[in-house]
């Protein structure tokens, strides 16, 4: 207790004053806000995009905006929304979320329709990262039922990312078997039970990974992959990406209850037009997210290897019949883990 | 402060404040404690008895009982020796460093939960400080059970410490006089008379520990690795149901927990009374 | 006089384990987190301390912290009062009801209110109407963390105000004095040291709250997002010193809640020794700043009714 008392006095006042202009609103003042909810590792990203939207707004429109951004599971994301987070765009990972959210009403029916390329500016897939110099000689999606090859990646029931992880398996033996159930079920079986530790999320898996050195193969979206190894060193990791795996959209739609009560149907809509822009794009790109604007692409051909990427509804159907045979309670997924 | 009008006939209550203080008190856990629950209940009631039997029941739900009160027991056993072993000594002797040692109490209180979880994780890994000074003697603590009753004592330690404290500190020197004018040794002496009045404020403690470890998530999720049937805590599985949009689901599983605490807390509460009147009848 | 316990082998002993065993299960996960803080230099950590959004969850979560204390005081001093200095049915049903934020997992806390005063609550789509939003704004953060913070304060009480007894205050009022002066004069002084923990425990837990305060805060930066969330997400974004700077401010505010009891002691202690050298000249100093009862009155007759009912202290 060696602070005096004047200087004690003045922290505590500033942390309050702090604090009371957080309860008062934003502490930025600006003349309209908008408010995007996204998925939990897409901080940086939007972090990078927002001021860039900010400054173009400003630029065209004279009018001072701001964008502020809510992160954290997708699904929780959009569990917050039904019950009332007034979100006015979301930017997820997960296409289930926002059809969620479309069947409450709050955006509207047609929203993959909305925009260009089922409403996803971006996309990536689901990609390995292996350790220095591949020591299992991982390639394909075979090679990951091996005996000798442990693999991380999170619940496929509480991350979305798994879920890619688990579709883009099944893929792969669907078409490597022909569709015969029986050995499809078999890999899928081996598959799951090479899982070292099942994570909640993409962060938890990466941690196993990196940090506590845990399995031989983390499973991830192509984007992801790319970032840990650019975080943890790209000479310690290796990202393999295989010759076929699924297309991992990423939705995007105004949440048009909340915009319209916010006054921000316009902002909202460009917000997300914005997205497809060559500037947003190439951020994007930069993000290691695979995007669709031609210029962008040429200019990052050599970080995106060619790949055969299938798409989730021609193999399972619609999201909601493969949320319920898979992922629901007691779907296959519960079954291919059943003791 | 006129609550004349509160006065039941024959009561010899002379104090005033009946009214005012059974006014904020029925209020405040009408509102905030009872109200929300009904939320709960809602959800409950959107299933049938058997669907509802059907989801606490599951195989993969009971091996998360067994997971998480095996554990959760564990820990409150640790939690109970380790937290009188700190009150005791906070409480008789002075040292150097004493004031840092009964500030740590508070810590796993104040640390958000994940963060406890992501250390302990990084501490117990097989590459962390700890986990390589043990993995080599094969007993390997992250992601595996012990890993999960390591996080729960973490969490609830201040628990049994906060507890055992006020009380070591309120205990008289007399009661010290009189075991040691009786010759008795320390450690008799310590059975014996002292442990008598740190019973109840033992186990409540303990209890406390044992019922909070049931509910803790965040501090557990990261040191489990959550492998079906084997590290899945009941928590755990609650978050799962969430994640697939399934209240009633969580909901269900949420109210064994709370019935299995509530229980508990209950019996806590009727033993220790009973104790206590013990005690007094003994004292004359 | 030799106490229980004071040989110094034993002594030693004990003193030797418990530090020993608090190094390894509480000071190196601290350790370890200001490592992590800091392990890129001191300027990446005030980078990341000084950050606006870092600043502003500073801010909020102690303004909670601040709103929290007193509402739990008020209601943790009511009930105490209520169910120690009055009998009538259903008291233990109240001191049990007031477990249940310990017997609900934080995680489900919050879906309970979310639940309630969420847009499909029936309570919350009543608010929507009328455009009030409690969820995913700072009231909806306060009203959890009153939820899982409100047992501290009358758990510490409760068991002191009953092992102390009521006769004080009753020879207060009998000789004239006004409930609120009998309340503020006897009352307060006897029960400040166990109000004390009370407030240390619900600060600990309002700042360090992660499970219910996700459920219904929404996390936006900047508005709703608590230094607990804004560790999370810095960590799940892999700014992983970010975090840890975060986590290791959050283990400073404990240590400080401890310094302020710290402070609050010592100066209570030396006005308290200055008065009782007063009256008796000697040796009463020494056992009086921990002990919570030393008061002046507690040389009225009622003091001999709290030696032999300690054994029903608890939490």
């Amino acid at each position: 207790m060696s602070l005096s008392y004047p200087f004690r006095r003045s922290v505590v006042a500033l942390a309050i004053s702090a604090g009371l202009t957080g309860l008062a609103g934003n502490a930025m003042a600006a003349d309209r806000e908008l408010l995007n909810s996204s998925y939990d590792i897409a901080r940086e990203l939007f972090a990078a995009i927002n001021p860039e939207f900010q400054a173009w707004w400003q630029e065209q429109h004279d009018e001072e905006v701001e964008v502020s951004q809510s992160h954290g599971g997708s699904s929780a994301q959009a569990r917050a929304i039904l019950q009332g987070l007034r979100a006015d765009v979301v930017t997820f990972n997960q296409v289930t979320d926002v059809q969620v959210l479309a069947d409450a009403g709050l955006v509207a029916e047609d929203w993959q329709q909305a925009f260009d390329n089922n409403a996803s500016p971006y996309y990536s897939t689901t990609a390995f990262l292996v350790r220095k110099g591949n020591p299992k000689g991982i390639e394909n999606w075979d090679d990951l039922v091996r005996e000798d090859v442990s693999l991380v990646f999170p619940n496929p029931k509480t991350s979305g990312n798994a879920r890619y992880s688990y579709l883009a398996a099944w893929g792969f033996a669907e078409r490597e078997f022909d569709g015969d159930e029986e050995q499809i079920e078999e890999f899928m079986r081996t598959f799951l039970r090479n899982v070292a530790v099942f994570d909640t999320g993409g962060r938890g898996a990466t941690t196993s990974f990196i940090e506590r050195g845990i399995g031989d193969v983390l499973l991830s979206f192509e984007s992801e992959v790319n970032n840990i190894r650019q975080e943890y060193g790209s000479d310690d990791y290796e990202v393999i990406v295989p010759p076929m795996s699924v297309l991992a959209e990423f939705p995007v739609a105004v949440v048009e209850a909340n915009a319209e009560r916010n006054g921000n149907s316009d902002l909202a809509e460009a917000y997300i037009e914005y997205l497809y822009s060559e500037d947003a794009q190439r951020q994007l790109a930069g993000f290691n997210y695979r995007v669709y604007d031609e210029t962008v692409v040429e200019e990052f051909a050599d970080d995106f290897p060619e790949i055969e990427l299938f798409n989730v509804e021609d193999v399972f159907g619609s999201w909601d019949e493969l949320m319920e045979t898979h992922f629901a309670n007691n779907g296959m997924l519960d079954q291919l883990q059943r003791r | 402060m006129k609550n004349v009008a509160f006065k039941r006939p024959g009561s010899t209550r002379v104090l005033p404040g009946f009214g005012l203080s059974m006014g904020i008190s029925v209020l405040f856990i009408s509102l905030v404690l009872l109200l929300p629950m009904t939320g709960l209940f809602g959800q409950l009631f959107e299933l049938s008895f058997s669907q509802y039997w059907a989801i606490i029941t599951d195989a993969r739900i009971v091996a998360s009982y067994t997971v998480t009160l095996g554990a959760a027991a564990v820990a409150a056993l640790i939690n109970a020796v380790f937290g009188l072993l700190l009150a005791w000594v906070l409480v008789r002797y002075e040292f150097p460093g004493k004031r840092l040692l009964d500030a740590l109490m508070d810590l796993p209180f104040a640390l958000p939960t994940a963060v406890a979880g992501i250390t302990l994780a990084t501490l117990y890994a097989g590459n962390g400080w700890m986990g390589r000074l043990l993995e080599p003697l094969g007993f390997q603590v992250a992601y595996t059970w012990v890993g999960i009753a390591l996080a729960m004592a973490f969490t609830s330690i201040p628990f049994v410490v906060r507890t055992v404290q006020p009380l070591l500190e309120d205990l008289p020197v007399e009661i010290d006089e009189a075991a040691m004018s009786l010759g008795a040794k320390d450690g008799v002496a310590f059975r014996r008379v002292i442990m008598p009045y740190l019973w109840p404020s033992l186990v409540t403690g303990t209890g406390l520990a044992f019922v909070r470890s049931l509910g803790e998530f965040g501090a557990i999720i990261f040191i489990a690795g959550n492998m079906p049937y084997e590290t899945e805590i009941t928590s755990y599985m609650i978050f799962v149901r969430l994640q697939e949009y399934d209240y009633a689901g969580a909901s269900a599983i949420a109210s064994v927990v709370l019935f299995i605490s509530l229980v508990l807390l209950l019996l806590i509460n009727v033993w220790q009374g009973r104790f206590v009147r013990r005690l007094h009848g003994g004292k004359g | 006089m030799r106490r229980i316990g004071d040989a110094p082998l034993t002594r030693r002993l004990l003193i030797g384990l418990a530090l020993a065993l608090s190094a390894l299960f509480l000071l190196l996960p601290l350790v370890a987190i200001f490592a992590q803080a800091f392990s890129q230099g001191v300027a990446v950590f005030w980078s990341n301390v000084s950050n606006v959004f870092t600043l502003h969850a500073i801010g909020l979560t102690l303004v909670i912290a601040l709103m929290t204390i007193p509402i739990c005081l008020v209601f943790g001093v009511a009930l105490a009062w209520l169910v120690t200095r009055f009998s009538f049915p259903g008291r233990r049903l109240l001191q049990t009801l007031i477990d249940i934020p310990f017997a609900v997992s934080p995680v489900v806390a919050g879906l309970i209110y979310l639940l309630l005063y969420g847009r499909n609550g029936w309570i919350g789509s009543w608010l929507d109407q009328h455009d009030i939003q409690l969820m995913f704004a700072w009231p909806g953060i306060l009203m959890v963390t009153v939820f899982v913070t409100c047992p501290f304060v009358a758990r510490e009480l409760i068991p002191l105000m009953q092992a102390q007894g009521s006769r004080e205050e009753e020879a207060a009022v009998t000789l004239g004095a006004s409930g609120w002066t009998a309340f503020w004069r006897v009352t307060l002084p006897n029960i400040r040291w166990a109000l004390m923990y009370g407030v240390i425990l619900t600060n600990a837990r309002a700042v360090g709250e992660f499970g219910a305060v996700s459920v219904v805060s929404g996390a936006i930066r900047g508005q709703t997002n608590t230094l607990p969330l804004h560790v999370d997400q810095l960590y799940q974004d892999y700014n992983t010193v970010g975090a840890f700077a975060s986590a290791a401010l959050l283990a400073l505010i404990a240590l400080l809640t401890l310094a302020a009891k710290a402070g609050l002691e010592w100066r209570a202690a030396r006005r308290e020794t200055r008065y009782s050298s007063d009256q008796l000249p000697e040796t009463v100093s020494k056992s009086v700043p921990k002990t919570s009862s030393q008061t002046p009155l507690e040389s009225m007759p009622s003091g001999q009714n709290r030696q032999p009912l300690g054994g029903e202290r608890r939490l």
